[in-house]
């Protein structure tokens, strides 16, 4: 689960990381009043979505006075924000974060990850801050700097030394940065992420440090300890087929294809788009139903696909394993009189009681296309799209 | 002979009294599977499916010699329950729980090391050695005691595998479903070392997915270290960037952990990698009749 920046940032100031001074707005009014609290004589305005690439999508501003201040939150609130990280249709801006401006002299990279590799927190720093770091990465691989957290120890004080040494801080920004990396290793875990990004992480002109943005991901799984996070959730930055899908507990991501897929097993569900696409169709998305699906869960997933107008038919894919396809046989037969299915619907059943499944899908009375084999099932759903 | 598990394999439940502990013992004794007993702290001294019930996984290990253990636990509590099993001497523990926060599952795997007992999963559904022990949520109709050895990221396709190498005649020596998770215990190499060095297995079936870069690791070991035909199958070709599939180690970062890129390290290192998850039966036949 993705926070926003003014979230994030306020993680940061409860775990004692100083961040510049800023307020978050939901109205233009109260972006202007933000500007005249904070003081000073120039601001930067900047739409809260949950996608990176604000900047350069005209999302982020500095503005020189109130006046300015509204009306660029009266621009940006509202309208969704299209950046090239982001689907073509954007993201909608709720809030705009006002924040005081600073004096920069230097802007360097920082994040906190969970590398599967090393099996590790890994730190990762470079001095080519403002730039997404994956093209540093590919362009400039010396200027990357990792090092990995014992799980057992967290960081440690030698590794702090070396990518300062290595970032070339001095004086108080060196100071700075030894304190801040446990400070945000503790933040790290004590709020499960699995991504903390400061990108910029700037030192001002009088040789400061502070995060100028931040980017966090908290784990999912481990929402359920962390209920204050979870409250922090807002689906209006997810696809609304995603949200909805969130919401029934079902696995589903939206894609641009005409062939619905529900399937059991996340494998076996990327493994029938990828059939999709080789009979020639494309699918219209992920979805799986879990291990251990349900009546429930199928009808639940059948609402779910036809959200999506594109949706030209639909290909149900079960292996039976612990469930057995003749329950699942009914959760179809019930979903589709329920739902009222209008597109063709192609079903191929497998392992426990498929034969039994598959004598109830053909006695229902109901159009749907009993398929002999996985091979088979996608070659009638790519037909019945066309 | 197989890998892990077999006929002799004293086997205990991790949340035994409770639905899926209770439901996955029955079907796994009616495998014939030798289950000893149980855990559910709190209700030690109780029968259970006629099994004793344990308090703690040191008590039963003390009494009934278990080897492995099947873990059924809420996420909540599952890394507790692995290291436990750990500190108590499982050789074996296999955790089928899904959703255990990636951060408590760091710390697992750094206990493990000192540790030396074998993790597999999360997120997984088991081990099975044909006709001999099942440890997990996989039908035991489906498998056939043979001669292909599986090793897969995805549950329900492992199940595809096993149906097409049943179907063929081949059946499987053992099938380990390591898990979909990104920080997990036993990974492809680890299994590929061990179907190589065991008699019963004369191939291999490999199924990953998209993230990470472990079928490309496992690609160089099958090139340097394995005599044995493999076959394989990669799902998620049409996996968009950035975004998790399902499991929560299905995700291409940054333009890495593409299905392209696996399928031509595998490729390259001599794999027949089968295009379509219903290919993976001729895939494998097709690897064994080059040899």
């Amino acid at each position: 689960m993705n926070l926003h920046e003014y979230q994030a940032k306020q993680i940061l100031r409860s775990g004692n990381i100083n961040t510049p001074r800023g307020i978050v707005a939901a109205s233009a009014e109260a972006a202007a009043s933000a500007a005249s609290e904070l003081g000073g004589e120039a601001w930067v305005v900047k739409a809260q979505i949950h996608a990176g690439g604000r900047g350069k999508a005209g999302g982020v501003k500095l503005v020189r006075s109130v006046h300015e201040v509204r009306a660029m939150a009266e621009t940006l609130l509202g309208i969704p924000l299209v950046t090239n990280q982001n689907a073509p249709d954007g993201q909608p801006v709720n809030q705009v974060l006002v924040e005081e401006t600073l004096p920069i002299a230097r802007e360097l990279y920082l994040s906190m990850l969970v590398d599967r590799e090393t099996e590790r927190v890994a730190i990762v720093a470079s001095a080519a801050g403002g730039m997404d770091i994956e093209e540093v990465a590919h362009a400039m691989p010396e200027k990357v700097l990792t090092e990995t957290c014992d799980p057992l120890l967290g960081v440690q004080d030698f590794q702090c030394r070396a990518l300062a040494f290595a970032l070339e801080l001095k004086g108080e920004a060196y100071k700075d940065f030894c304190r801040l990396l446990p400070q945000l290793y503790r933040v790290f875990v004590a709020n499960d992420l699995s991504l903390l990004e400061i990108n910029p992480l700037v030192v001002t002109s009088d040789n400061r440090m502070l995060p100028l943005d931040c980017k966090m991901s908290v784990d999912d799984n481990a929402l359920y300890r962390r209920k204050a996070l979870s409250e922090l959730r807002d689906d209006s930055q997810i696809d609304a087929k995603e949200a909805a899908a969130n919401a029934a507990n079902v696995n589903y991501v939206a894609l641009s294809g005409n062939i619905g897929c529900m399937v059991n097993g996340a494998g076996l569900a990327m493994a029938t788009m990828d059939l999709i696409q080789l009979e020639g169709g494309t699918p219209a998305n992920f979805l799986d139903v879990g291990g251990g699906a349900t009546p429930e869960t199928v009808a639940q997933g059948f609402k779910i696909i036809l959200l999506d107008p594109n949706v030209r038919a639909v290909l149900i894919n079960i292996f039976g394993g612990i469930v057995r396809c003749d329950v699942i046989a009914e959760g179809i037969i019930q979903a589709v009189k329920e739902v009222g299915v209008k597109v063709p619907v192609i079903v191929r059943l497998e392992g426990t009681n498929a034969e039994l499944g598959r004598k109830l899908l053909g006695e229902s009375g109901l159009a749907i296309i009993a398929a002999e084999s996985l091979t088979h099932a996608a070659k009638r759903a790519v037909e019945a799209a066309a | 002979m197989s890998i892990l598990v077999n006929k002799n394999t004293k086997v205990i439940c991790q949340g035994f009294t409770g639905k899926q502990g209770s439901f996955h013992s029955e079907q796994a004794i009616a495998y014939g599977t030798k289950m000893v007993g149980g855990v559910t702290p709190g209700k030690g001294g109780q029968t259970h499916l006629e099994l004793p019930v344990f308090n703690t996984v040191r008590d039963a290990v003390r009494q009934t010699h278990a080897q492995a253990t099947m873990i059924y636990v809420p996420a909540a509590f599952a890394a507790d329950s692995i290291l436990e099993a750990a500190d108590a001497g499982i050789e074996v523990i296999v955790c089928i729980t899904e959703g255990i926060p990636v951060l408590d599952m760091l710390n697992v795997k750094a206990a493990l090391k000192a540790n030396g007992a074998k993790l597999i999963g999360p997120n997984c559904p088991g081990i099975i050695t044909s006709g001999e022990c099942k440890i997990g949520i996989m039908p035991g109709v489906i498998h056939q005691k043979g001669k292909i050895g599986i090793v897969s990221r995805s549950g329900t396709l492992t199940y595809e595998a096993v149906h097409q190498t049943t179907q063929l005649g081949l059946g499987q020596s053992t099938c380990v479903g390591i898990g979909g998770d990104p920080i997990k215990g036993l990974d492809f190499i680890d299994c590929l070392q061990m179907f190589e060095a065991d008699p019963q297995t004369e191939a291999v079936i490999l199924v990953g997915e998209i993230g990470g870069n472990r079928e490309e690791e496992a690609a160089e070991f099958i090139r340097s270290s394995m005599k044995k035909p493999v076959a394989a199958y990669i799902a998620g070709r049409t996996a968009p960037k950035g975004k998790r599939m399902g499991h929560a180690g299905a995700i291409i970062a940054g333009g890495a952990g593409t299905a392209d890129a696996k399928i031509r390290a595998l490729e390259a290192a001599g794999v027949v990698v089968a295009q379509s998850p219903a290919g993976l039966g001729q895939a494998v036949q097709a690897a064994l009749a080059a040899r």
